[in-house]
């Protein structure tokens, strides 16, 4: 028998371990997590744990590779002295924008800039504020922006830059010109001058897209300055304009109309106004609110300025003149007589740029005895430096190859000077070309050099608007991109030995203006107090001069028989179609025109945005059978001196006929994405008259219909307000003055005790406002239209961009609007209502959440996402809503806005709402106000989150909120004052003693019979007018 | 008790029907395997479900911006499709509770049907209140009072929107419960008469062991009165508190007292007319003309007329009232109306509601099929502009005339109603086939007493509905 082979496992079977027999007949070992549960208290996890452990390590697992959002609030390291997270930071600044000046307080919040608001402390702008202004923090924030300097196309570094410029500069031969537009700071005209100096024979052109030649040459001849005068509405009785937009875009509309308002302001105790004349051909916003408003031609302007001139002169002792005789102009007469019982308190204003009517305006304020009242040419304005004329000299001198370098200081002649098309063509013989635009513009995409210029928020600088007024401009943030102060870069480029900016701005000021006062004696107290200001009056120092090139003012004689043979000679009135350039409220001279806020803002009067167009007669429209509807309109063809244009058409009332109106500041190439393509260029359109470039081109013009349709992106398509009294209130001053309730509407409902108010009818209790109740109210008066407002809060409130196509869809998103209605003819059928005048009364009604304390929406609402505080606002709950609109349907004054898509980070909105969906967009955001999600509804809050930090901040110091301490978005912007808000439960705030004086006189409600009681009273709109000639 | 034929009365059920040819005719439909042309049917309202389908998820992804509505209507196709929806639902619920508690019997050849319907367009219309808002996802149950953790928060018993959340959920739970018990009876015979184990399951479990005893069957016709009973006020009250919507707002051409009867009576009008549409295709496929006869369609068309004349009145009343009253904003939204730009919806309205239902003054015309065929699909087109013309015409032009617009359509407005059109059909098309379309059960009682010459009589296998027919 075979002995058994024996075969082993391991050596311990081998050796026959105790340990191995125990557990030899075990199939598992013990410490595998087999058995189905612990045994008492032993270690180690069961099979149950172990797929639990799976299942969470599966499931952690996947949602880890879920992308979780990357929120980017980095916490300081080291926090800055002055910087507190959540508490905005205030800083005095200046607007500065060419000729255009502003003096601002900018609001900071941890090292951004979010809001503009006006300096009160400014004795020149008053606190006002424009649109352009409002919207100017976003174009600090723009992706188009040049993020550091170039040459030839190629991204370089600074020191590179200025060593190709300074070589390329000194050796550039023939002339040298630095291009600007006005200079109105002075010691940027000094680092200029370092520049000039340091080449000797380089010349500095100014030029203004709105030039202002012709009162510059008028002013010299007839004083001795080249300089606009300072002019002072507010003491003007009789203000009679032609064709000068002097509350929406000339020269210095601020400051105008701050001025202006106080004429218009009606009370208890001033039952006077002014009364104004406006004589255009367009229908501006200063047109729109004139007493008296006569279409005329531009063509027929020189000759209507010369019979206003001869019936003044009869009557004040002037040698009366030989101007054509030209039909007769209804209101003339009228405006001469009113201009002659108001000897001294009256003012004449021009928007032409002919000299020779600039110097008839000029003798008929003489004759009036104006200056030194409502005008002076002792104190001079310097909004307006350019001439023209120098920069169509630098033309000629390029062609013929004179010309070796040019800069060009943040200007953009390429685009926006009338002679665009010769320059660039004149630039390709210029050797050296550099610019300091902020960005690839028309004309720096033609330079070799681009040293780009800070943001006017990034940038050290000084202003001086009027003689004597100086401001200080700082930054409030640290350059966002690799730019750099043109300033520094002149300075640099001269050779100067001081090249940084600030040191030589502060030195410039310890030398010229520390000396004008004695107040401070330590220059750090000085400059630290004039910073803190912002605005320094120094009476009598004048750091700036006139014109650049006093020699390249036309000449003009002051003998008003030689000027009336040249007006004559140059006004002829033919029959054709005259057209006249414009600048829109919003968009200027295109310089902003990458700004969305201000695409998207309505114009003033065309309520239409995105766009330009050519604003033709009723008369014309019905001629060429093109009807307009809901934005619907027709594409004409334009053709001016042999060049054509599509463009589409806005049926205006008011335009006088035989004209038609087109906006400069669109059709730009390289402004950006938002801009692009967006109109057409207006500037080489323009046409000169008596050697000026003037604002219209009574030329070869024709307009053809081209039968194809167009729709505008309109936010207002209704033209009147169809005789609906409860919404517009007017009167006359006359009416006024006898019942301070005149044009007041007020509708009693029948009842079985007679007729009542519908106040005293409710089936309501009311709420109570134990603390406080926040009222506004809205003087129609003093209301210009010029939606500073509008955009003002669209800053604030974080209100979304939507586009042109969203426009279009009726969808826009601004919570407050500013509704512009056209007087009609008719009275009584409801179609002809609908039809404006042709040449209308027009009233501004801005238009926002009404706070009802009686709100239809808050009722209706099914999950009280929209309710009453203790406060009277009618409140939203972002978060609650979900977005049935029947609130907005049920709101009577169609004021709630819905969110139909996500505005931000979307990429159907990236291109328009830059704000929401961009990284750097978004610093402008502002953190105290939620950006709302899609599918809710929102509207005007009344700024709570300015009412709460101003309850907190009162509430730290123990005391109640004082009155005018807080101030929503839209009051505070307003350049005329015609919004007051306030606490009407404190007996000495503005508001409730306004609410006092006038619930008895202009005080109303909109819709007051339907009886929502809102919280906003409107003031009537009282007109200048004679009684007999109102229109209902 | 026995009824027997009334000599003045034309027979209901015609062409000389036993109890067991009616148990045929219906059964047969939903035995038989299905026809080419129900699957062709069924495949084409599928097809109009997925683009409809396509339009809501872009709505739903991208938001209400897909659709025409704007700052200033905010309503527009969506609340009409809404209201119309509700409407067309109306005749179902008049048809088995009103007239069941009037002891029309001529109902029940199409209550069965009409219930149907009206549980269909229910669901179509409870789309749009969900649909319609910004945020569906958090409508869905915001708009219900359920406890929650955010606080003291709750829904706004002020609103309509909430009143409408209660009618229409009562609504639709009553009608289905009502229709449901209808349906058990003949789910039990379809289930005796059942082949396969399939059916014969799925049917057994439909109708929750239905016995037939006496007792199962008098429970069955308390509960049937009861149910009307409940029904009966919801006729009224269901379109009384969709009017309100409306009726309570503060918008001219919408706050209006006439509301709730004119509303009402429109239901009834566009759903007998959708009742109508349905009915005749039915009859015509399923041939069915013995039990839908010329008679009912008659009888149906003269409540169109009395409904018909009721919204004429009221439209008329409603000019009238803005004349009366004397508000601007009121006069002008009627005026607006009828000569404003979208005067053609008004007219649209005005010839399809208030002029066409007046031709069935004509017995030729309303014993016509045809007729009656294209008047109710009129009359529908009509009831749809009303809604349309209320909301929109009333929105676009309110008070301050700076925020006039007009209302524009996209073809996701068309989607979504296009994609209700696909769930009613789908859903109609389904039930057509699975379900027995008669109510068997209750045409059964009234075939001795009023069908012609019923002479022929003879013991049935469903000897139980015998019984049934005595206690009547």
């Amino acid at each position: 028998m075979k002995k058994n082979k024996r075969y082993w496992k391991g050596l311990e079977e081998l050796r026959n371990d105790p340990e191995l027999v125990k557990r030899a007949d075990k199939e598992f070992p013990d410490y595998l997590p087999i058995s189905e549960s612990k045994r008492n208290g032993e270690e180690g996890s069961s099979r149950r744990d172990f797929l639990k452990m799976m299942g969470f390590g599966i499931s952690a697992a996947t949602l880890a590779a879920c992308e979780a959002p990357v929120k980017k609030a980095i916490p300081y390291v080291v926090k800055p002295v002055d910087v507190d997270v959540t508490i905005p930071n205030y800083y005095a600044s200046t607007y500065l924008d060419g000729g255009d000046y502003c003096s601002i307080v900018v609001k900071t919040r941890e090292g951004r800039p979010i809001k503009v608001n006006g300096n009160d402390l400014s004795r020149v702008t008053s606190g006002g504020t424009s649109a352009q202004v409002q919207a100017s923090v976003l174009s600090l924030y723009d992706k188009q922006r040049l993020q550091g300097p170039v040459a030839n196309g190629q991204p370089v570094s600074w020191s590179e830059l200025d060593q190709n410029v300074s070589a390329q500069w000194r050796s550039a031969g023939g002339q040298r010109v630095i291009v600007s537009y006005t200079v109105l700071s002075p010691s940027t005209q000094a680092a200029i001058n370092a520049l000039v100096e340091a080449f000797p024979g380089t010349q500095h052109i100014m030029y203004d897209p709105q030039p202002a030649d012709g009162m510059l040459a008028a002013n010299k001849a007839m004083f001795g300055k080249a300089v606009l005068p300072t002019y002072d509405f507010s003491q003007a009785n009789v203000i009679v304009s032609f064709g000068a937009d002097f509350l929406g875009t000339w020269v210095a509309p601020i400051s105008y109309a701050k001025q202006y308002a106080t004429t218009r302001k009606l009370n208890k105790n001033k039952k006077s106004m002014s009364r104004h004349y406006q004589f255009e051909s367009n229908l501006s916003l200063t047109g729109a609110n004139a007493d008296y408003r006569t279409p005329i031609k531009p063509s027929q302007e020189g000759l209507v300025i010369g019979q206003l001139y001869n019936l003044i002169a009869a009557k004040a002792g002037g040698s009366a003149a030989n101007f054509t005789k030209t039909d007769e102009i209804p209101n003339l007469q009228k405006a001469a007589n009113d201009l002659l019982n108001a000897r001294g308190a009256s003012l004449v204003v021009s928007g032409s740029n002919d000299p020779a009517v600039q110097m008839v305006v000029n003798q008929i304020n003489q004759l009036l005895g104006n200056y030194g009242t409502t005008l002076t040419m002792d104190q001079a304005s310097y909004y307006r430096r350019g001439s023209t004329a120098a920069l169509e000299r630098l033309v000629q001198d390029a062609q013929a190859g004179r010309v070796g370098g040019v800069i060009f200081y943040n200007c953009n002649p390429a685009y926006d000077y009338f002679g665009a098309a010769s320059l660039v063509e004149a630039l390709s013989k210029v050797k050296v070309k550099i610019a300091t635009s902020d960005r690839i513009d028309e004309t720096s995409a033609l330079a070799d050099f681009i040293a780009p210029d800070h943001h006017y928020l990034e940038s050290w600088n000084d202003a001086e608007p009027q003689q004597g007024q100086f401001s200080l401009a700082q930054p409030t943030i640290t350059p966002i991109f690799d730019t750099r102060q043109a300033q520094s870069s002149l300075l640099t480029w001269a050779g100067s030995s001081e090249t940084n900016y600030y040191n030589f701005l502060r030195s410039r000021w310890r030398e010229n203006l520390f000396g004008t006062q004695s107040e401070d004696t330590d220059f750090d107290r000085f400059w630290d107090r004039a910073l803190y200001n912002g605005v320094l009056e120094a009476e009598g120092t004048s750091l700036l001069t006139a014109g650049a090139d006093d020699s390249s003012f036309a000449n003009v004689g002051t003998s008003v028989a030689a000027l009336a043979s040249t007006i004559n000679n140059n006004y002829k009135g033919g029959e054709g179609v005259e057209l006249v350039l414009y600048q829109k409220v919003a968009i200027g001279s295109g310089r902003q025109a990458n700004n969305p806020w201000l695409q998207e803002m309505p114009d003033p009067i065309t309520k239409t945005t995105w766009d330009n167009y050519l604003t033709i007669p009723q008369s014309m429209a019905s001629e060429m059978e093109i009807t307009t509807k809901e934005g619907f309109t027709g594409l004409v063809q334009l053709t001016v001196n042999g060049q054509s244009y599509r463009m589409p058409v806005v049926v205006q009332p008011g335009q006088a006929p035989g004209t038609v109106g087109i906006a400069v500041g669109y059709g730009r190439n390289r402004a950006g994405k938002v801009a692009d393509q967006l109109g057409v260029n207006a500037y080489p359109m323009a046409s000169k008259v008596n050697g000026s470039f003037v604002y219209f081109n009574a030329g070869e013009v024709t307009v053809e219909n081209l039968d194809e349709e167009y729709r505008l992106a309109q936010t207002q398509t209704h033209e009147t307000f169809m005789g609906r009294e409860t919404v517009i209130q007017d009167a006359v001053l006359a009416e006024y003055q006898e019942d301070p309730k005149a044009g007041r509407f007020e509708y009693e409902l029948e009842t079985s005790e007679g007729p009542k108010p519908p106040e005293d009818i409710s089936l309501w209790h009311g709420h109570k406002y134990p603390n406080h109740h926040w009222m506004m109210a809205i003087d129609l008066n003093s209301c210009i239209g010029c939606a500073a407002c509008t955009i003002s809060c669209q800053v604030e409130n974080n209100v979304p961009v939507v586009g042109k196509q969203e426009v279009i869809n009726r969808r826009e998103m601004h919570w407050l609007r500013i509704d512009r209605y056209y007087s009609s003819d008719e009275v009584s059928d409801a179609k002809e209502m609908e039809k404006a005048s042709a040449n209308p009364e027009v009233v501004f009604q801005p238009m926002l959440c009404q706070h009802c304390n009686n709100a239809p929406c808050e009722t209706v609402c099914p999950v009280l996402a929209t309710t009453h505080s203790t406060e009277g606002l009618n409140q939203m709950t972002y978060n609650r809503c979900i977005g049935t609109r029947y609130c907005a349907n049920n709101c009577p004054y169609k004021v709630r806005r819905f969110n139909w898509f996500k505005y931000h980070d979307n990429e159907q909105f990236a291109a328009v709402n830059v704000a929401m969906n961009t990284d750097l967009g978004k610093m402008v955001l502002n953190p105290d106000v939620t950006v709302r999600s899609r599918g809710v509804m929102e509207k005007c809050t009344f700024c709570v989150q300015r009412i709460q930090l101003g309850k907190l901040e009162a509430r730290k110091q123990g005391r109640r909120p004082q009155d005018g301490e807080i101030d929503t978005a839209c009051a505070e912007a307003c350049p005329t004052d015609a919004i007051l808000f306030g606490d009407a439960n404190d007996p000495t705030s503005k508001i409730s003693q306004l609410i006092n004086e006038e619930t008895e006189g202009r005080a109303y409600h909109v819709l007051q019979e339907i009886r929502v009681s809102p919280n906003i009273y409107y003031l009537t709109k009282i007109r200048n007018k004679d009684q007999e000639e109102t229109n209902a | 008790m026995e009824v027997t034929t009334s000599p003045v009365r034309d027979p209901l059920i015609t062409g000389r029907k036993t109890l067991h040819d009616i148990t045929h005719d219906i059964s047969y439909q939903v035995e038989r395997k299905p026809t080419v042309s129900w699957l062709l049917a069924l495949a084409t309202s599928l097809g109009v479900l997925a683009i409809g389908l396509y339009a809501v998820w872009r709505t739903v992804w991208d938001g209400i911006g897909m659709w025409g509505n704007n700052k200033t209507v905010g309503w527009a196709w969506d609340i009409t499709n809404f209201v119309w929806w509700v409407g067309i639902g109306h005749a179902g619920t008049l048809i088995s509770a009103i007239l069941l508690l009037f002891r029309q019997r001529w109902r029940n050849s199409i209550n069965r049907a009409a219930e149907a319907m009206t549980i269909f367009a229910v669901i179509c219309a409870a789309m749009f209140p969900i649909l319609h808002t910004g945020r569906p996802w958090l409508a869905l149950y915001w708009m219900f009072p359920l406890p929650n953790v955010f606080g003291s928060l709750w829904i706004d018993f002020n609103s309509p929107l909430v009143w409408d959340v209660f009618a229409i959920s009562t609504y639709f739970t009553v009608s289905l419960v009502f229709w449901y018990i209808g349906l058990i009876p003949d789910f039990a015979t379809i289930r005796d008469r059942a082949k396969g184990i399939v059916s014969r399951t799925i049917y057994g479990a439909l109708s929750f062991g239905w016995t037939g005893g006496a007792k199962t069957w008098e429970r069955y016709e308390s509960i049937s009165l009861i149910l009307a009973g409940l029904a009966t006020p919801l006729v009224l009250s269901v379109h009384t508190i969709v009017s309100f919507d409306f009726a309570t707002s503060v918008i001219p051409g919408w706050h209006t007292t006439i509301f709730p009867p004119y509303f009402v009576a429109g239901a009834i009008f566009s759903g007998f007319a959708m009742v109508l549409t349905l009915m005749l295709i039915t009859r015509r496929v399923y041939r069915l003309e013995d039990y839908i006869t010329i008679q009912h369609i008659e009888l149906m068309n003269i409540v169109i007329i009395v409904t018909g004349s009721i919204v004429g009145v009221a439209y008329l009343t409603e000019l009238f009232m803005a004349w009366y009253s004397g508000v601007e904003y009121e006069q002008y939204a009627f005026l607006n109306r009828a000569t404003g730009p979208y005067w053609w919806a008004y007219a649209t309205m005005m010839t399809c509601n208030v002029v066409s239902p007046q031709l069935f003054w004509f017995k030729k015309i309303r014993t016509s099929i045809v007729a009656t065929f294209v008047l109710s699909i009129v009359v529908n087109i009509g009831m749809w502009f009303e809604r349309f013309v209320i909301i929109v015409t009333s929105l676009h032009r309110d008070y301050l005339p700076s925020s006039w617009v007009m209302f524009y359509p996209t073809l996701y407005d068309v989607g979504v109603y296009m994609f209700t059109f696909g769930l009613f059909f789908t859903l109609f098309f389904l039930f057509a086939k699975f379900f027995p379309v008669i109510n068997m059960a209750e045409v059964k009682t009234i075939l001795k007493s009023t069908s012609d010459n019923p002479a022929k009589h003879h013991k049935t296998e469903v000897g139980e509905k015998d019984v049934a027919t005595q206690k009547i």
